[in-house]
């Protein structure tokens, strides 16, 4: 209530005109519920399908299985949103797992393990931020540069072997509190803090307003190169915690880029109604988008279809939320 | 003033790639033969068909990043068309191709007729269409072409492997179409800007969209070229493209903000590439050790010519 002085008779009649909060959050979370109820849809039509799909242990799988990529979307969600783009964090979690993992198994302690992809994807971001910002070299550019230099540079050190007997306390995305995977719990609390923090935080919402009109931002003395290599650092950690869950789900580490990783990243955030023009969408649509297509992985190979369709089923998600987003955004006549 | 620091940014290009081409000679006695040479030509033609066109997509500040998905797509219909249709290997391939093409003008279509930024347009097929080639696959090969179709991708003629000659003919075709005709002024005009282009009574939509659809079908010659030099077709064939493509291109002097290029410098970018690649993989480094390099010259060719122009304005 931005008015203080209303009297009690005006602030009644006004919460009455107000719209419920059904219509409210439909209007300002819309995709956010379409997201919501095509995963329930799903689920439920699989579920009648096949009562396996809705097992504790398949939930399981598609929400803690699938977490690491609903917190690097928000990462990603971020820097789609001040108007760029990376195709480097596939490449980026893929290094960074491998470093991760072989710190813990050549005996260094769990939090150095942990804590070194955090730092480390920091690190490689602040470049990547800095040549983006301060050089203007175009992000896809710069990234499609990392991304050769991470992925080659990986293989042709490890040969793309496997890292195996690491110890047992390093696995934390295996650890339950209150009976609930941590990689849920993490998921859940990230992508929440950070949606706070772009709703209601000055720097947050700067974000917008550099991907929404960069001139529009620099005449009312917001920096935007400072807003952009700060998201891509920011960006940079959430990669380094979504490898922490990654690394930390199997006992096993393989020391290659996961394949298509930064297109399922990139997609998440897109469907999850972050504009690709920049400036509009919330990361909680970006998590929502990601387990909406961990679902419909699982729900796939549940009625039979071949997992190699996956990719064109994506494919073609992507290009008709795109277009949806372009035709909604037409200036109307 | 843009044609003579063009032509300076290709000289330096050109002094750099001899002076690398006698550094490699003196490295290693293998480089410098004949054969070898040749040998590299063949290699070189798929990213070179398709960096070839990937210049003018680039010029008219436009990105093509379905290239290489394209040219798996087309490596899989042409033999799917051939084994599972049984139709004559020509008619499969030809069919391939008129495929391929026609994902490229999907391409220019999003980006035109719905304002989609290319980027984003073309990472979305970038999944489609190599998701399309996974599903028709389903991870099979297909192997055991007749013999006379490896001519095209394994044989010479007059001594010079066939697919040489094919890029040659792109090449001198893609130049004087960009350099000297009213299509490529056009592509010049909208890439320095499209606004002014369009008020012009430039036909914007239409030339951007034929771009595209060249696009693909270099990729999709490409991809039948691929297939007869590697004698069989997987669904991840041109994996990476792409990025070997735009490196070229930007190394090659093109802005990639659109409104400056030729394909010249793109070729002389193709043969640095190359060279750099075949001494590489003669002074025993791998293929992946290759990648670190070239991802290295994209971000440091744009660096440079970023940090020039900056000085210079």
């Amino acid at each position: 209530m931005a008015i203080v002085h209303d009297s009690s008779a005006v602030t009644v009649r006004k919460h009455q005109r107000s719209r419920p909060l059904f219509a409210r959050l439909l209007s300002d979370y819309g995709q956010e519920c379409v997201i919501v109820a095509a995963i329930l849809l799903l689920l439920l039509i699989v579920g009648l399908y096949n009562p396996r799909f809705l097992s504790a242990s398949n939930l399981n799988t598609i929400f803690a299985g699938n977490a690491y990529i609903a917190v690097a979307a928000i990462g990603m969600a971020m820097v789609i949103i001040t108007g760029h783009i990376d195709v480097s964090v596939g490449a980026l979690i893929g290094v960074l797992a491998t470093i991760s993992g072989t710190l813990a198994v050549s005996g260094y302690p769990v939090w150095v393990a942990w804590g070194a992809p955090v730092v480390l994807g920091m690190a490689v971001n602040c470049v990547v931020g800095w040549l983006v910002a301060y050089a203007r070299i175009p992000s896809i550019v710069v990234t499609l540069g990392m991304m050769s230099i991470l992925r080659g540079g990986l293989i042709s050190i490890t040969g793309g072997t496997w890292i195996s007997g690491l110890p047992k306390e390093f696995m934390i995305a295996q650890w339950k509190p209150f009976g609930l995977p941590f990689p849920i719990i993490a998921m859940v609390v990230l992508t929440l803090i950070a949606a706070w923090w772009m709703r209601n935080f000055p720097f947050g919402r700067s974000l917008y307003a550099v991907g929404g009109n960069p001139e529009a931002a620099r005449a009312t003395g917001i920096s935007s190169e400072r807003r952009v290599l700060a998201v891509f650092v920011i960006h940079g950690a959430f990669a380094g915690i979504a490898t922490i869950l990654f690394a930390t789900q199997l006992q096993v580490i393989q020391s290659t880029v996961p394949p298509n990783l930064e297109l399922t990243i990139i997609t998440a955030a897109v469907i999850g109604g972050v504009s690709i023009l920049g400036g509009s969408g919330t990361v909680i649509g970006s998590t929502l988008a990601a387990i909406l297509f961990a679902t419909i992985g699982s729900a796939l190979i549940f009625v039979n279809v071949s997992a190699y369709w996956l990719r064109a089923v994506i494919g073609g998600l992507i290009l008709i939320t795109v277009l949806a987003d372009m035709i909604r955004r037409r200036p109307k006549k | 003033m843009p044609l003579r620091h063009l032509l300076r940014h290709e000289t330096i290009l050109a002094f750099v790639a001899i002076l690398l081409l006698v550094l490699l000679a003196f490295q290693s006695s293998q480089f410098f033969t004949g054969a070898n040479l040749l040998n590299q030509g063949r290699l070189m033609t798929e990213v070179g068909l398709v960096a070839i066109i990937m210049t003018f997509v680039i010029i008219t500040g436009g990105i093509d990043l379905s290239v290489g998905s394209i040219l798996g797509l087309t490596a899989i219909l042409t033999g799917v068309f051939w084994q599972n249709l049984g139709l004559p290997l020509v008619a499969a391939a030809g069919l391939a191709v008129a495929v391929g093409t026609f994902c490229g003008f999907v391409n220019g279509f999003v980006i035109t007729r719905f304002g989609v930024p290319p980027l984003i347009a073309t990472l979305a097929t970038l999944a489609l269409y190599r998701g399309l080639a996974e599903g028709i696959s389903q991870a099979r090969s297909v192997r055991g072409y007749p013999d006379w179709f490896y001519v095209l991708g394994q044989g010479n003629v007059l001594g010079v492997p066939t697919q040489l000659w094919i890029l040659i003919a792109f090449a001198i075709l893609a130049s004087v179409l960009l350099a000297a005709t009213r299509i490529g002024r056009s592509i010049y005009a909208i890439g320095a800007n499209e606004v002014a282009a369009f008020f012009s009574g430039l036909p914007v939509n239409r030339t951007k969209i034929a771009v595209y659809t060249a696009s693909g079908f270099a990729a999709a010659l490409a991809g039948v070229i691929f297939v007869s030099r590697v004698s069989t077709t997987r669904s991840d064939m041109g994996t990476g493209l792409e990025l070997d493509a735009i490196t070229a291109v930007v190394l090659g002097g093109t802005s990639i903000y659109g409104g400056r290029g030729s394909v010249i410098g793109t070729l002389i970018g193709l043969v640095v590439i190359q060279s750099l690649k075949n001494g590489l993989s003669l002074a025993g480094v791998k293929a992946e050790g290759t990648a670190v390099l070239i991802g290295l010259m994209l971000i440091g060719a744009i660096l440079i010519t970023t940090l020039l122009n900056k000085r210079r304005a």
